[in-house]
């Protein structure tokens, strides 16, 4: 099963849109509620990231019988030093994203820990994309 | 402790989702910053002065059902609509977020950590 989302600029309102629908998905093929929390928070923070730091993107999701793989690509400023973005507690969030409840330098650190792969590319000044996937085993 | 109880000991209000106030509650979480929300393995009650849709999102996508909104704010239309859907409690306190704590730990709910 193949799902594609936009994901808006800025748009924090509907920030967690494409993870909520994912979460429905899972539910509605019965996968075990441990999974889908770890396969939604991971999307959900990579889709608050697109929103907060770049200028759009697109969520890619692939649904199969024994995992799911996740994409979510932006356009944008990209990341400089990636493993510095990995690091706990390191953020270049605005005001306004920590006014959402976010920009605590945890999205990828928790990305990571709630995939089982985790892979993130980036160009500067063209984008970002993070690849998950986990499985449902 | 039960929810009912929760409610009637913070002096709160319930915004939707009355159907879940004899509920057992034995754990509470407290954070106004939801990527701390987003770590947690369990699911607790959360206690937030986060006001806003993304409070409803993150208890969603961590699997929260119950959320108590404190310092006296009141939850918009669009949030009680997106927490109905997803069949959640919200319930709205007029105490700050050190007493609503206070008062739980005081009563018997116990920490996550």
């Amino acid at each position: 099963m193949h799902l594609e989302y936009t994901v808006v600029e800025g748009d924090f309102v509907n920030a967690g849109t494409a993870s909520s629908s994912v979460k429905k998905t899972l539910k509605q093929l019965n996968v075990q509620p441990a999974v889908i929390k770890r396969v939604v928070v991971a999307l959900y923070e990579a889709e608050v990231n697109a929103i907060a730091h770049a200028y759009g993107g697109k969520v890619l999701v692939d649904i199969d019988s024994d995992k799911i793989k996740m994409t979510v690509a932006d356009k944008g400023p990209g990341i400089p030093d990636i493993a510095l973005a990995m690091q706990e507690g390191y953020s270049t969030a605005r005001p306004e994203v920590r006014d959402m409840g976010f920009g605590a330098g945890m999205g990828l650190p928790n990305m990571q820990k709630n995939v089982d792969k985790l892979n993130v590319t980036s160009e500067v000044g063209v984008g970002t994309t993070v690849e998950m996937e986990v499985a449902f085993g | 402790m039960t929810l009912r109880e929760i409610v009637t000991l913070l002096d709160a209000e319930v915004c939707v989702g009355e159907g879940r106030l004899d509920e057992e509650v034995t754990k509470a979480f407290a954070s106004d910053l939801m990527s701390d929300v987003l770590t947690l393995k369990d699911t607790p009650i959360l206690l937030t002065g986060l006001c806003n849709v993304q409070t409803i999102r993150t208890c969603d996508m961590a699997g929260l059902e119950v959320a108590i909104i404190v310092r006296n704010k009141k939850p918009s239309e669009d949030m009680l609509e997106l927490a109905e859907e997803n069949d959640m409690t919200i319930i709205a306190c007029p105490y700050s977020l050190f007493k609503a704590c206070g008062l739980l730990y005081e009563a018997g709910l116990e920490p996550l950590y």
